[in-house]
């Protein structure tokens, strides 16, 4: 175990913790306002203190989490779902018209930002978390495939392929049995630093109003509606801001701690 | 050279054709028809009827299609369905501020990674490496329309350097065009300095691996004078790759960091037509960053066989 492994797993736990807690419990209703109460900076009773509504940023802070995860983890699962399917039929009929036809679609989609995506879809079916779930998927489906397809092409020139060749069972079954499991790995270390990206995307089209609207919480609104107050009442701005620092750097660390653990080989090569 | 340039201009062109395609037949599917739109509920049959025909709504997709790429080659991007002005016109204006501004972003993180990660490869291992590595963790995490805003609370509202916002126009003179666009430059050139500086360190570490750094170090060099004859050279191959591909990352984010500062850019643009349904100059925007993202990466594909003659052969 590594130190960034450790440390990396804590804060995201962190955050999932919050995100999981948040649905039976939360200091106050995210959605309750109190004008009176509003913009207290924090304090015994609102920890983190309130916004321009008198809404507690602990409990919004909590709720965001939810929104934040679900739409990084169902984006990369998208991602995933698609693109390794997608990557392992490239490697096995390597060279052929569908490998080329595969990778000559994932260079195109590799060509539309996942904020062009969502821009698209917002312009046709309007704004969502939904809509920013699908941007963030579609552009996450060729990272995987030819992150696959690279780590599979070597994996086919091995002895134990050809032995499963030599025995008889076809290109679904190879890629299934010997070759997913060989590259599993590879797709956790990834589908962390994926997940960690699509909590930046997704909190970067809430702010623009592309993403989740009122009244599901999400940073990335929060960080929107605290702009024109950060003069003010800076802590606005600094709280949600921080819940996206650490959710992201305690994946990323994940991420870089889960591949020096799971590669050891890799370890060696890079220190 | 001749052929490789040939087969990727071959595929860029396909690449362009493919994607306005996509871009044309998604927007297509668009609930709502925008001349009943632009006219409201209370319009009259007839006069809807003969916006139609004069947007040339009455076409059929492939007749629109075409004539639709053909007036984007010719620099005509049809006419704004709100603002009925040409599109080619709103674009360009708004051009000349996301473009320099993800240069100048692009030009910031390159000063920064550069020294950065060649310091922290000469240091590998050391704490100068670890403070540098870790400064770049952080960098990564920071989402850059927020570290904007931190930059606003202490550069214009405590310290007054900077205005918070707004773009003073480049009819101004260079200066001021230039130091209204620097707090949103360094906003969006950390996150990238830090995926650069990365890959700047690792570019450098692998190559101070290789044989012919070795033979350097034999021949009397010192660690620094190997490094900076031999590594850099040879590091800048994926170095130069990723500030390519950085470029459409910068573009993106550009839309994004537009908004924190009010800046009358793509971004802004962009939006507005979203919230008034202009979906002529969506599509239009839309086409004009894809095009920029392809382009970029067909030039990036240019320079690296340029630089590297052993991938000419290979594809």
């Amino acid at each position: 175990m590594t130190r960034n492994l450790i440390l990396g797993g804590l804060l995201s736990s962190l955050v999932l913790l919050a995100a999981l807690l948040s649905f039976v419990w939360t200091p106050f209703d995210h959605t309750a306002l109190n004008i009176p109460a509003k913009l207290q900076i924090p304090n015994g009773t609102h920890w983190l203190g309130t916004d321009h509504f008198g809404r507690d940023i602990f409990s919004m802070v909590m709720v965001g989490a939810r929104t934040s995860i679900a739409v990084a983890l169902v984006a990369v699962g998208i991602g995933m779902g698609l693109g390794v399917p997608l990557g392992l039929t490239a490697a096995a009929r390597k060279g052929s018209w569908l490998d080329e036809l595969i990778m000559r679609g994932n260079d195109l989609v590799f060509a539309f930002p996942s904020l062009v995506i969502a821009i698209l879809i917002t312009a046709i079916f309007g704004a969502g978390a939904v809509n920013a779930i699908i941007a963030i998927g579609i552009f996450n489906i060729p990272v995987f495939a030819r992150i696959t397809r690279g780590a599979a092409l070597p994996l086919w020139q091995r002895e134990f392929i050809l032995a499963a060749r030599v025995a008889g069972k076809g290109a679904v079954r190879i890629s299934a049995e010997h070759i997913l499991p060989n590259v599993a790995n590879l797709l956790i270390v990834q589908g962390t630093i994926q997940f960690s990206l699509g909590i930046l995307a997704e909190a970067g089209l809430s702010y623009v109003g592309l993403g989740a609207q009122p009244p599901t919480p999400s940073w990335g609104r929060m960080l929107a509606d605290a702009q024109t107050m950060v003069s003010f009442a800076p802590h606005l701005a600094l709280i949600p801001g921080s819940a996206i620092i650490v959710s992201v750097l305690g994946l990323n660390l994940m991420g870089d701690g889960l591949r020096d653990w799971l590669d050891p080989k890799l370890r060696e090569v890079r220190e | 050279m001749l052929r490789y340039t040939l087969k990727r201009s071959l595929s860029l062109a396909l690449s362009l054709a493919v994607a306005s395609l996509v871009i044309f037949f998604v927007i297509e599917v668009a609930p709502g028809d925008p001349a009943s739109f632009m006219l409201g509920i209370n319009a009259e049959p007839d006069t809807v009827a003969a916006l139609r025909t004069e947007l040339g709504l009455d076409q059929s997709k492939g007749e629109r299609y075409f004539a639709w790429v053909q007036g984007m080659l010719q620099g005509d991007f049809g006419m704004s369905y709100t603002y009925r002005t040409p599109v080619a016109g709103m674009i360009a204006d708004r051009m000349w501020v996301s473009l320099p501004l993800a240069l100048y972003a692009l030009t910031l993180s390159t000063l920064i990674a550069f020294p950065a990660g060649i310091y922290a490869a000469a240091r590998r291992g050391k704490s100068g490496d670890m403070a540098v590595m870790g400064a770049t963790q952080l960098g990564v995490a920071v989402p850059n329309f927020w570290f904007a805003m931190i930059l606003v609370l202490i550069f214009a509202i405590n310290l007054r350097w900077f205005n918070a916002g707004g773009f003073a126009g480049w009819e101004s003179g260079l200066g001021p065009a230039l130091h209204s666009l620097t707090l949103p430059a360094i906003a969006l050139a950390l996150p990238q300095a830090a995926i650069l500086t990365r890959v700047m360190r690792s570019a450098l570490l692998d190559i101070l691996g290789e044989d012919f750094m070795r033979t350097a170090r034999a021949k009397g060099l010192t660690r620094r004078q190997a490094l900076w004859r031999h590594g850099l050279r040879n590091a800048m191959i994926p170095v130069l790759t990723i500030i390519g591909l950085q470029f459409s990352f910068l573009l993106a984010g550009a839309i994004i960091i537009e908004q924190v500062f009010f800046l009358p850019g793509l971004g802004r643009l962009v939006f507005q037509a979203i919230s008034s349904r202009d979906l002529i100059v969506v599509e239009s925007v839309v086409m004009l960053l894809v095009f920029a993202v392809i382009l970029v990466n067909f030039l990036v594909d240019l320079a690296y066989a340029l630089v590297d003659p052993r991938l000419r052969s290979r594809t």
